[in-house]
């Protein structure tokens, strides 16, 4: 993209033009660096590899040319803000950029250090004016489920228009189901006071419809990967998640259809990328927003591949639909429900859920051991480690934890470590 | 049949040359700034000392730090691969290995099989490692190769809780200012890394024969404190330090024979015939396997 041509859209939206720029310049240069290296690519990333090159730039003007023509874009920075609801009300929903090391210095200028980096990281982009997703939204829709997400929320809404959702963390009870259901019908409320929409049951369900056709493409994606040779780099089907978040949805799915369609060929064809005969590694833990792919990238420089994502950018988002089993509104609302307080979080007590869907999703996916992502002061997934541990264990599958942030000074000790727990899983 | 290890280390680059199991000879260097020309410079003293031409040497494993940027190589594995291979070959019963280097520690746990089960490796900084010792031996004014036996002196060692080397070298200053002895302090700094490391050794579970390498299992005051704390004993390999160059060295050999069944089409279904590095002798020192007590000779540098 050439930063000129936006140039202007950029300072209406108020971005500081100068640090964005050597934003964009990083990222073009990272992203050639991990992305287009890789060897025997689908073409079907191509698309993909066009988003990001107009990241900041086609799909900002897209959003821009709805606000003019008087609609609302919704920011959000977890699965649990029901989007179908934000579609429902004809308004936009953007997932925000919380994933570069970039933005962190602005964010320390007003938070304590000692917090996790996604936070500081989506908080600096705010406070150093870098992402135009943030600025162009009308409101950001937090929740309640980590401590220090909840209490940025706080200091966040002195900067823009905040609005936090109550999420319960012991979801097994009848009162924690009325708590989140009153929470859905709050947010059902607050987005047509926002948008001055009511919102209808046949456009509700035209939304529930519209996202469960995207997780559907998703879950195709993901689906090709239980292949051996898996024909898609994880850094790649990571790319997908990620830019979920915040494409048009109907041209996501379309290509992201595409997409699937390209690898379950190439698995007929026994196509793919590395060598089959490497381990494959699932990696499972915390989110990792744009443009966060250390890890991935770490992994898949070693030669093995990453074949699965259990995590909120990945399996966590795209596994279930929303199903409604009758045609009111209420069975609308509580299907909403039933989908969302499945996502089982680690903010959620007990868990057993998540440890269970670890060992299923490491055995589908024949993976041979599994990465355990903690962003650093991310105490739940830190904490949960411990139970998931055990279970693969027991399963048999070995897991490594790997505990960091988005800086770069501990990349070479990350990579003995991936490497050394590859040799444990395939000795010499 | 000659084959390699080369062990390159943040501290220290070491060198082991094998024939037919056989230990012919070691050697050890300053790394410096230099990994990839420490390390031929170390091969090249090892092949001198074994009488050996770079030709007859078969098959080079590279591994530690610097492992990538030893050009002359044939293969690289990690520092844990290596050192559970070069554990387990000069003392078959290891379930339970800590080393400690020049800037890292880290403790594997193995199998019935002698593969590696589990392991942990310190985290981004150098507590607990031989530079914190490097940095503390000099606030003590006394050799690193010393220190140990100094703090083998004390009798009341002091406590030392910090375990940033900034923060304890202030500490350290502020003991001896405050007339504690060196010998104290020696001894609480030994006690100190002791407690910070046996957290890792008893994450990955402490299973005998418990064995400690590295350039810091030359440290007897290290030893004591860590069999006091982990209330087990230590078998400490007669050259502790090429323990990493020994399983590369290892490696190189299971690799060559594993190219060579491959070529030669014998190759058994289910496997290759892995000849054990029979309790090579080392050629400096005593025999290593089943070795009892302490008997560390004492090197010039840690890691």
């Amino acid at each position: 993209m050439t930063n000129q041509q936006y140039a202007e859209m950029w300072k209406d939206l108020g971005l500081n033009l100068e640090k964005h720029d050597v934003l964009l310049n990083a990222l073009a240069k990272g992203y050639g660096d991990l992305f287009m290296t890789q060897k025997n690519r689908p073409a079907g990333m191509g698309y993909f590899d066009f988003v990001i090159s107009e990241v900041h730039g086609l799909r900002i003007k897209e959003l821009v040319d709805r606000k003019k023509a008087g609609k609302k874009i919704i920011g959000a920075f977890c699965l649990y803000v029901p989007e179908e609801l934000v579609y429902a009300a004809d308004a936009t929903m953007v997932g925000l950029c919380g994933g570069a090391d970039f933005s962190i210095p602005d964010a320390e200028t007003v938070l304590p250090r000692n917090i996790c980096p996604l936070v500081k990281s989506f908080f600096g982009f705010k406070v150093g004016a870098t992402c135009p997703y943030f600025n162009s939204c009308d409101m950001v829709v937090g929740e309640t489920t980590c401590d220090a997400k909840k209490k940025v929320y706080e200091v966040l809404a002195d900067y823009t228009p905040t609005y936090v959702m109550e999420i319960p963390h012991k979801v097994d009870t009848e009162q924690s189901k009325a708590l989140w259901l009153s929470e859905i019908k709050l947010f059902k409320q607050q987005m047509e006071t926002l948008t001055g929409n009511v919102i209808e049951k046949d456009s509700l369900k035209e939304a529930i419809r519209l996202i469960n056709e995207k997780k559907k493409a998703m879950k195709r994606v993901s689906d090709t990967r239980r292949a051996s040779p898996t024909p898609i780099s994880g850094l790649d089907a990571l790319l997908v998640n990620q830019v979920s978040f915040y494409d048009d949805v109907n041209r996501f799915t379309l290509k992201t259809n595409e997409l699937a369609d390209e690898l379950e060929k190439r698995n007929a064809d026994g196509v793919g990328v590395g060598d089959p005969s490497k381990p494959r590694l699932m990696f499972s833990g915390c989110p990792m927003a744009i443009p966060n792919w250390k890890l991935h990238s770490i992994i898949e420089s070693t030669g093995v591949p990453v074949v699965a994502e259990e995590s909120c950018i990945g399996s966590r988002y795209f596994t279930d639909l929303v199903e409604p089993k009758g045609d009111s509104m209420d069975s609308l609302l509580e299907a909403i429900w039933d989908r969302y307080h499945n996502i089982s979080c680690a903010c959620f007590t007990p868990n057993d859920d998540r440890v269970t869907k670890v060992v299923d999703m490491a055995k589908e996916y024949n993976a041979s051991g599994v990465v355990y992502n903690v962003l650093q002061y991310c105490h739940t997934y830190n904490i949960e480690a411990i139970k998931v541990d055990k279970a693969l264990k027991k399963a048999g599958v070995p897991m490594l934890k790997v505990e960091t942030d988005y800086g770069s000074e501990d990349v070479e000790q990350i990579r003995t470590r991936v490497e050394a727990f590859t040799e444990m899983l395939s000795p010499v | 049949m000659a084959v390699a290890g080369v062990d390159i280390g943040a501290v220290a680059t070491k060198v082991a040359i094998l024939a037919d199991g056989k230990m012919l000879s070691i050697q050890i260097l300053p790394s410096g700034y230099d990994g990839n020309g420490a390390a031929r410079r170390a091969l090249r003293l090892a092949l001198e000392e074994s009488q050996l031409a770079r030709g007859d040497i078969d098959f080079i494993v590279s591994t530690g730090y610097g492992r990538k940027v030893f050009s002359e190589a044939n293969k690289s594995v990690t520092e844990i691969t290596a050192h559970a291979e070069g554990a387990k070959a000069v003392c078959p019963s290891a379930r339970t290995i800590l080393d400690i280097g020049g800037q890292d520690s880290k403790a594997i746990s193995l199998t019935e099989e002698g593969q590696v089960a589990n392991f942990v490796m310190n985290d981004r900084c150098a507590a607990g490692t031989g530079r914190f010792i490097e940095v503390m031996a000099r606030v003590l004014h006394v050799r690193v190769a010393k220190m140990g036996e100094l703090a083998l002196k004390s009798a009341n060692p002091a406590r030392i809780n910090s375990m940033c080397t900034v923060f304890s070298e202030s500490e350290v200053i502020s003991l001896l200012t405050n007339g504690r002895s060196r010998e104290d302090v020696a001894a609480g700094l030994c006690e100190s890394i002791s407690r910070r490391v046996s957290i890792m050794v008893r994450y990955v579970g402490v299973r005998e024969s418990v064995v400690f390498s590295g350039g810091v299992a030359k440290n007897v005051g290290m030893v004591a404190a860590l069999e006091k704390e982990l209330k087990t004993k230590l078998l400490i390999p007669p050259e502790p330090q090429i323990i990493g160059a020994f399983g590369a060295a290892t490696i190189a050999q299971k690799s060559l024979e594993k190219e060579e069944s491959a070529a030669s089409s014998l190759r058994v279904e289910g496997g290759y015939p892995v000849t054990a590095i029979s309790a090579a002798p080392l050629t400096r020192g005593a025999v290593a396997p089943g070795v009892e007590g302490v008997t560390p000779p004492l090197g010039d540098s840690t890691g």
